[in-house]
């Protein structure tokens, strides 16, 4: 009957219009967010926001130490970080249905989703406390230990999308297994681990709750891994939180910075993928 | 979908030591075997990693656990290092409303995202939309709490609770002073966090509904809600419930976004105006100054309890996703 | 991609040529109460002596408390006297004081420029007991001021904090419901009101929130041009934070000669019509015996530049210097400090 079929298409309308509206709804949060980091940071990043040091409470400095901190502990972390996450991601790959890689695989998922401020607390326990200070080196540690397991997953998945077409022809030709799994395999799929370290990187420069109590904070430049040191994130969420117009500003154009270091290197992610695929095969 | 057998390795790593060589030597080549070490020995790195954890957790938190006791420290209502009274209710309490407001907010968002991009939306705005989620997903954590604290805020300050108070009122959870901050804003900006984990998931998960569901439904007659309300719906339900455990698990860990909108206030109070507190921003705030062993081992013990749920919910989050995957194996077997 | 690579290769110049390997850094970390005033020191200090750098990061006095005791910083700072259960901990602990504060009670009203606010009244709204703007208990005193009929939101601290160990020492004087309930301390339970992080964190919520209420040292509500609240002193007068009312109410207080345990120091409630009631030290906290010998000697040095040179930073930031006769009690006892056994030959 005509009105029954009308009814029922009014019900599909309406809900095609509700879920587009959902879709709008997620885009609100994200346009507001990125346009004011926008608008409120770019006047604050003059060249003296980049290269001088932060000033006394209330005076306008700059944050250079704290990007420069982000870096080296990024850096550092990565240096453990990208050999362990990815060789467990080949591990994974590799091995991947016995029992035992089978509780690795379950623990790597687990420790993906443990939150950062833990991470925190046990770099503390670990490095602060028997070390007696507050450290780059303990920063970069419980970055690392952020950064691992999701690297691992991915790099396990990267891997598990070579063809096994291509570890066979080479094994025929006999290739040790060692050799096919490092030049052949690993090599092709390249382009994946480097989207999945690029990844990583984003998500370790973008952490602030396990630098709270392990890095701290520093005012002065410093590239020593055994004192404290400055990060954009601590020092976006001190300048927040406290009460000078000033900070505040400097806080928005942190973020700003911050946001397209972030950016560049999810950006950096994507490119690397379509590369490949793109690309010789 | 490839099973994990596939990959050929371990019948590469089975075919060599039962070939004798071509010299009629060595049953496995050093260079795998030092490989084959190499990479488990990195493999068990993350036992390692996950032991060093909960043993540094339990070490610390051993004090408070002897003096306390655990069953009164999870359901003890008073926080009080002045007094060493240290109960961990309060911010169980907040962790649990800030993450079911999120869930609340994000979970329809979230399907019906999902839902327009995969099934019902025109193909052209799948990538852009992706895009934009992903962008989401990309964010900091303190710059959420920025735009928090100086955007959501004032925003909830007036017009937002205000208009709440005056409309919903009559339910407790919409009384007392509108300051802007406390679990209301907390989770919101969560809201807006989770969204990208349940929204990816969904998508995932919607894909692997059988087209020969959809079809059945579309040939007899179904408009496309219709199709998606009855076939679709039902199949990746397992999957959508793991992929809003999933939000949730990355909810309750949101340290520093929380910290700064959530009033820092522990206490258990009834309206989602008022301030309070959650697991991972009293560590934030308290862990460096804490003196004490019974303090320190307080602080500990709440981040043991995180981490069980947390884990708790990850462990629950996958096995749903597994389900969904299973089912779908079975019936394309079948 | 090349231009990112050369800004960081230059930022990473920068940062190597001016963290030189001869620089002397001395990590600390405590108290927010004095922070404006210690930053200030060190950026001075620094300008004066560009190989010394004091890396000072304001966390709270609890922190510095458990910061310094762990050995994890050079030194600590707090405004609260070390509790006997920490002095065990920390045998060698001294406590300097450097300056002198006010905890002041800073609000945000629209169209209220001026309060006064008695013990009872004040003591009344951190209970939670007074709930309104215009509840008599404020209203008594404030004749003529136009009180709103809102809701008063109370600003307190998140984190272990001296300032709050000073304000309800004060509080736990005036007022025999809050000492039997909340009590005095460095982190009390809080009956009522939010948490802010630091001097800062309260500052930046006062100012935020229409409504709220809040205390504070007296640099931060004046850095942030927010008004302060008139406090009936112990001879009933109400008086306005400034430096002559704090030093008004230091006036009295007598030092102990050794700096170990200082809990005896109290400036709180104090006698005299011109005396503010919520004045207090607030002290740096360094080992007897230094470990290491040049962060020792720096330390040192440093101390005896900051009770002396340094108080002239005092005032314009609107903490007031220590009193004269303080100031040679605290140079003997800084005399006294040992690094690796043997006392400094410095300049004082």
């Amino acid at each position: 009957m005509p009105w029954r079929l009308s009814s029922r298409l009014v019900v599909n309308h309406l809900a095609t219009a509700v879920c587009g509206a959902m879709v709008l709804v997620a885009f609100v949060p994200l346009v507001s967010l990125l346009w004011l980091v926008i608008s409120k940071g770019a006047g604050g990043l003059s060249l003296g926001f980049f290269v001088n040091r932060p000033a006394p409470m209330g005076e306008a400095g700059g944050v250079g130490p704290a990007i420069v901190g982000t870096f080296f502990m990024v850096g550092m972390a990565c240096l453990v970080a990208i050999p362990l996450g990815v060789g467990a991601g080949v591990y994974l790959a590799e091995h991947g249905s016995r029992p035992f890689p089978r509780t690795v695989r379950f623990l790597t998922e687990v420790l993906s989703g443990v939150p950062s401020i833990v991470v925190g607390v046990v770099a503390y326990a670990v490095l602060v406390v028997p070390m007696k200070r507050f450290s780059a080196l303990a920063g970069a540690f419980a970055l690392s230990l952020v950064m691992v397991p999701p690297l691992a997953r991915s790099t396990e998945e990267f891997v598990r999308l070579v063809p096994v077409t291509l570890r066979e022809a080479s094994l025929a030709l006999g290739v040790p297994a060692w050799r096919t799994s490092l030049r052949v395999v690993l090599r092709t799929a390249l382009g994946g681990i480097a989207t999945a370290a690029l990844l990583a990187v984003a998500r370790g420069a973008g952490e602030t709750a396990p630098l709270l109590f392990t890095a701290l904070n520093n005012q002065y430049w410093s590239l020593r891994p055994d004192q404290p040191m400055a990060s954009l994130t601590v020092q976006i969420y001190n300048y927040a939180i406290s009460p000078y117009e000033s900070w505040h500003e400097q806080a928005w154009s942190a973020a700003l910075v911050l946001l397209m270091l972030v950016g560049l290197l999810n950006l950096g992610a994507r490119l690397a993928v379509r590369d490949r695929v793109g690309g010789r095969r | 979908m490839r099973r994990p057998a596939d990959t050929g390795v371990e019948s590469a790593a089975g075919l060599a030591p039962s070939q004798p060589g071509p010299g009629g030597g060595a049953a496995v080549p050093a260079g795998d075997r030092i490989w084959n070490v190499g990479l488990t020995a990195i493999g068990s790195g993350m036992l390692l990693v996950a032991g060093l954890i909960v043993f540094e957790l339990s070490r610390t938190a051993a004090p408070a656990v002897a003096s306390i006791g655990v069953v009164p420290f999870v359901t003890g209502s008073d926080w009080d290092p002045v007094a060493e009274h240290f109960g961990a209710l309060p911010f169980l309490y907040g962790t649990v409303v800030t993450s079911a407001v999120a869930l609340a907010l994000a979970l329809p968002v979230s399907v019906g995202l999902a839902l327009f991009l995969a099934e019902m939306g025109p193909a052209f705005l799948r990538r852009p939309v992706s895009f934009a989620i992903e962008t989401l997903a990309a964010i900091p954590s303190v710059v959420y709490g920025l735009w928090g604290l100086f955007v959501l805020v004032p925003v909830l300050r007036s017009p937002v609770e205000p208009f709440l108070a005056r409309t919903l009122g009559f339910l407790p959870l919409f009384r007392g002073p509108p300051i802007g901050l406390g679990y209301l804003a907390a989770g919101i900006v969560l809201a807006i966090m989770i969204l990208p984990t349940i929204a990816s998931v969904t998508l995932d998960v919607l894909r692997t509904v059988p087209v020969a569901l959809r079809e059945g439904a579309l040939a007899l007659g179904a408009t496309r809600w219709e199709m998606i309300h009855i076939s679709i719906l039902p199949y990746a339900r397992p999957g959508i419930v793991g992929a809003a455990l999933l939000g949730l698990g990355r909810a309750l860990g949101e340290t520093m976004a929380v910290a700064m909108v959530i009033g820092n206030s522990p206490g258990i109070r009834a309206s989602l105006f008022s301030p309070g507190y959650t697991l991972p921003a009293v560590l934030a705030n308290e862990f460096s100054e804490a003196t004490g062993a019974v303090h320190l081992g307080a602080l500990a013990g709440l981040g043991l309890v995180l981490l069980g749920l947390t884990v708790l919910l990850n462990a629950a989050a996958r096995l749903m996703l597994v389900l969904t995957t299973q089912r779908f194996m079975r019936k394309a077997a079948a | 991609m090349r231009k990112l690579f050369t800004v960081m290769a230059a930022l990473a110049a920068l940062a190597a040529g001016r963290a030189g390997a001869q620089d002397m850094l001395v990590n600390g970390a405590g108290a927010t109460f004095p922070a404006p005033l210690y930053t200030k020191w060190f950026a001075e200090y620094h300008a004066a002596h560009p190989n010394m750098q004091f890396n000072y990061q304001s966390i709270g006095s609890g922190g510095g408390i458990q910061q310094f005791t762990a050995g994890t910083v050079d030194f600590g700072a707090s405004d609260a006297a070390m509790l006997p259960a920490e002095l065990e901990k920390a045998p060698d602990v001294v406590h300097i004081p450097t300056v002198l504060g006010a905890v002041v009670v800073t609000y945000n009203v629209e169209g209220l420029s001026s309060l006064k606010l008695t013990p009872e009244a004040l003591a009344g709204i951190f209970l939670g007991k007074v709930k309104r703007w215009n509840d008599p208990a404020i209203a008594s005193a404030n004749a003529g001021a136009k009180l709103p009929d809102v809701e008063i939101a109370v600003m307190h601290r998140a984190d272990g904090s001296g300032t709050t160990n000073i304000f309800t020492e004060y509080l736990s004087k005036v007022s025999p419901e809050w000492k039997a309930g909340p009590g005095t301390g460095k982190s009390v339970s809080w009956p009522a009101g939010l948490g802010g992080k630091g001097n800062e964190g309260v500052t930046g919520l006062v100012k935020q929130t229409p409504g709220s209420i809040g205390y504070v040292e007296l640099a931060y509500a004046k850095q942030n041009s927010l008004p302060v609240a008139a406090l009936k002193n112990k001879a009933g007068v109400f008086v306005t934070p400034s430096i002559a009312t704090t030093s008004a109410a230091a006036a009295g207080v007598v030092l102990p000669t050794d700096f170990h345990d200082v809990s005896s120091i109290s400036a709180t409630n104090a006698d005299g019509k011109d005396a503010y009631p919520i004045a207090a030290f607030t002290y740096l906290l360094v080992h007897r015996d230094a470990k290491d010998a040049s962060k020792g000697k720096a330390l040192v040095e440093f101390l005896h530049w900051a009770i002396r040179d340094g108080q002239k930073f005092a005032e314009p930031l609107d903490y007031a210097p220590l009193p004269k006769p303080a100031v040679e009690k605290i140079s003997k006892a800084i005399g006294a400090l040992t690094v690796m056994g043997k006392p400094v030959a410095s300049a004082r």
